[in-house]
């Protein structure tokens, strides 16, 4: 019997603080696998969100740099800037990317910037509780959307990644997600395609992940799973939204 | 077969809404956290179209990486 | 040279490769210089920026690399950078922000004035912090202060904050600049985040959530913060040996002052200066000592009064404080400020 399935080495042995069925963990963990079989971990820096993620560095094996809310990627980009040959990532939920951090990531996209964003959305503000948030959708119902979200009190949710994809710096976008083992193994493989984008200095990498919130959906984790696939993916259908890496030859 | 480290299982049913062969079920016993954790059932291992083939796919879904995978 | 010239050579100098800024009036010279400069050396990153909050973030980011960074403003874009200092601080992360001061509060104007001092000496983000804040009053001032300002925040691992002003950053003056340092030769920090090569990972982050870690991280701000009192509170003194009445002013306030004393000495009139340099750690006990045998001190600021309760909490009842101020970009002339000083003094009968 030959095991082939453990913890990866990047992933300290803390048990996770996040709710069962909870997104964030299986993506730290598939993070993890990524930064172990592409031999990452001595030259990879992270930069956690503001969110139930913020934790983040009591996770992962890697350095870390705490960011305030939604700011990420201007940190990213300076700490790219001062260490041009580390992998620097950013962790970010839907309220850190796409409402308060808006400007700096689809700056930090229009620029180029060789980082590499982790987009988890799961359409609330999982920490604080269960706010609406930039992804939620149309009749969701949140703590700030009782009754559910009304298109002409609360306005449309947004798609940052086709948004980003109109970016000329973005080199590789695509949405995935963590709610079955097939959306995972695509997600991983995901990750991995986005490190390499950096590495390759193509520029700007964003893989954006609808994950399960069982606690602030009211759902169960194996109905949150469902819901993605019957009402979360209509309004962020998953896939390629932008790919340049196989035309560009040589990084900037 | 599958090992879940009952203490890190927070019982959130994934790995056997993804089990084909139906070897994982919630045990009757609370864990340190309060959860009653998943559970590999490993009598069933006897009988042919119900043994464990290693697919991983539990482990795969497990968000505490609660389950490790040997395969033969 | 010009002032912003003059700060922004001095920066590159003291071995800033990294700027990162936003265009405001009026301190444009300072990022259009730096994207100049910074081009032509090897390592010289500099990015304009989408925001002043941006830009903050992106200093937070290359000083968590080990890298010497600035940025600069004025005002309402310190303002904006207020989240970003108050993190710096918490992470004890080095980094120099510079203030070209003008009117306000709102938009204000873009004249010079000194009505920052509250936000550069009160920390002006949240939580129990300072940053060493130094006010230059000239051109070879700020040369001096802005290279000793990356020593500082290295060595104390703070934000230092250089206040000047609109004036400071356009006059022209002749300045001597310093030598350039060798980046190599500097210090090693051994805290950065640069990969976990040959050394376990670590993570800089200011979240404690456990009330009585973070009391004692407090603490331990505040005692660097006394160690900083100890060794890097500066001031200047103007005829103040015979003197029986003592301005207090910074920056250009208190070149304008300068003028002004010299005439009225030519008249008679015992008139000195203490200028504090160092705002922030503030020279309290040089005015005490002074508040023993001086009991008249005249505070003149281009403001409403702000530096003002630093001197009355200075002298504690030992003196008189009275103040004179202008804010809203209105720049005295030594002549004005003579009036002013002498008829007080006359009012007082100080002789």
């Amino acid at each position: 019997m030959k095991k082939i399935f453990s913890r990866p080495k990047s992933i300290k042995k803390t048990p996770f603080h996040y709710c069962p069925g909870c997104g964030h963990s299986i993506l730290h963990r598939l993070i993890g696998e990524v930064i172990d079989e592409m031999n990452l971990q001595e030259i990879t820096i992270g930069i956690p969100p503001a969110g139930c993620a913020v934790l983040a560095y009591f996770y992962f094996d890697v350095d870390m740099g705490e960011a305030s809310h939604g700011r990420a990627a201007a940190l990213a980009t300076g700490l790219k800037r001062a260490l041009p040959d580390r992998v620097v990532f950013t962790y970010q939920g839907d309220g850190d990317i796409a409402a308060i951090g808006t400007a700096e990531t689809i700056h930090a996209a229009s620029r180029g910037e060789n980082i590499t964003t982790l987009f988890v959305n799961n359409g609330v503000y999982g920490m604080t509780g269960g706010q609406m948030a930039p992804t939620t959708i149309l009749g969701q119902n949140t703590t700030t959307s009782p009754g559910g979200r009304k298109e002409k009190r609360d306005g449309f949710p947004i798609n940052l990644s086709e948004m980003l994809a109109v970016a000329k710096g973005s080199a590789y976008i695509e949405r995935t997600a963590v709610n079955s083992p097939a959306n995972i193994l695509r997600t991983k493989k995901a990750i991995k395609k986005a490190f390499q984008t950096q590495l390759k200095g193509y520029g700007f990498s964003l893989v954006e992940v609808l994950s399960p919130c069982p606690t602030n959906w009211k759902m169960s984790p194996v109905e949150a799973c469902q819901w993605i696939n019957e009402v979360m993916v209509k309004h962020f259908p998953l896939g390629v939204l932008k790919d340049i890496t196989g035309e560009k030859k040589d990084a900037h | 077969m599958i090992e879940i480290d009952s203490e890190l299982c927070k019982d959130c049913k994934l790995c056997i809404s993804v089990c084909s062969k139906k070897l994982i079920v919630t045990s009757d016993r609370m864990n340190q956290k309060g959860y009653y954790p998943a559970f590999y059932v490993e009598k069933n291992l006897r009988k042919e179209n119900r043994k464990c083939t290693g697919c991983g796919l539990c482990a795969i879904f497990c968000p505490e990486i609660a389950i490790e995978v040997y395969r033969a | 040279m010009r002032g912003n010239h003059v700060l922004a050579e001095a920066a590159v100098r003291a071995g800033c490769r990294f700027y990162f800024g936003y265009p405001i009036t009026p301190q444009n010279e300072i990022p259009e210089y730096m994207s100049e400069r910074l081009s032509k050396i090897e390592g010289g990153v500099f990015i304009q920026a989408e925001s002043e909050i941006a830009s903050i973030h992106m200093v937070i980011g290359a000083s968590m690399a080990g890298e010497r960074v600035m940025t600069s403003s004025s005002g309402p874009g310190i303002s904006l950078k207020q989240e970003g200092i108050s993190f710096l601080s918490a992470l004890e992360l080095p980094a120099v922000i510079v203030n070209m001061t003008r009117g306000g509060p709102g938009l204000g104007n873009i004249a010079p004035a000194q009505s920052d001092y509250f936000q550069a000496t009160r920390g002006g983000g949240h939580g129990d912090y300072r940053n060493i804040v130094l006010a230059p009053n000239s051109c070879q001032e700020i040369a001096d202060l802005t290279y000793k300002a990356f020593d500082l925040a290295d060595k104390y691992r703070i934000p230092v904050v250089i206040l000047g002003d609109g004036m400071l950053g356009q006059m022209m003056e002749p300045a001597e600049l310093p030598p350039e340092i060798s980046i190599k030769k500097l210090p090693h920090k051994d805290w950065t985040l640069t990969g976990a090569k040959g050394r376990p990972s670590r993570f800089i982050r200011s979240l404690i959530l456990d009330p009585l870690e973070e009391e004692e991280h407090n603490w331990k701000l505040m005692r660097k913060y006394e160690r900083i009192i100890k060794e890097e509170t500066k001031w200047e003194t103007y005829f103040t040996e015979d003197a029986r009445m003592l301005i207090v002013a910074f920056g250009i306030a208190a070149r304008i002052a300068k003028g002004a004393i010299k005439r009225v000495r030519e008249e008679g009139l015992r008139v000195g200066l203490v200028r504090p340099i160092s705002l922030w750690p503030f020279p309290f006990k040089a005015i005490k000592d002074f508040s023993k045998r001086v009991k008249h001190l005249f505070v003149f600021e281009m403001n409403m009064g702000q530096m003002v309760e630093d001197v009355k909490l200075a002298v504690d009842g030992g003196a008189e404080v009275h103040f004179y101020g202008r804010p809203g970009g209105v720049i005295l002339t030594p002549l004005e400020i003579s009036r002013v000083i002498s008829s007080y003094y006359y009012q007082k009968r100080l002789g």
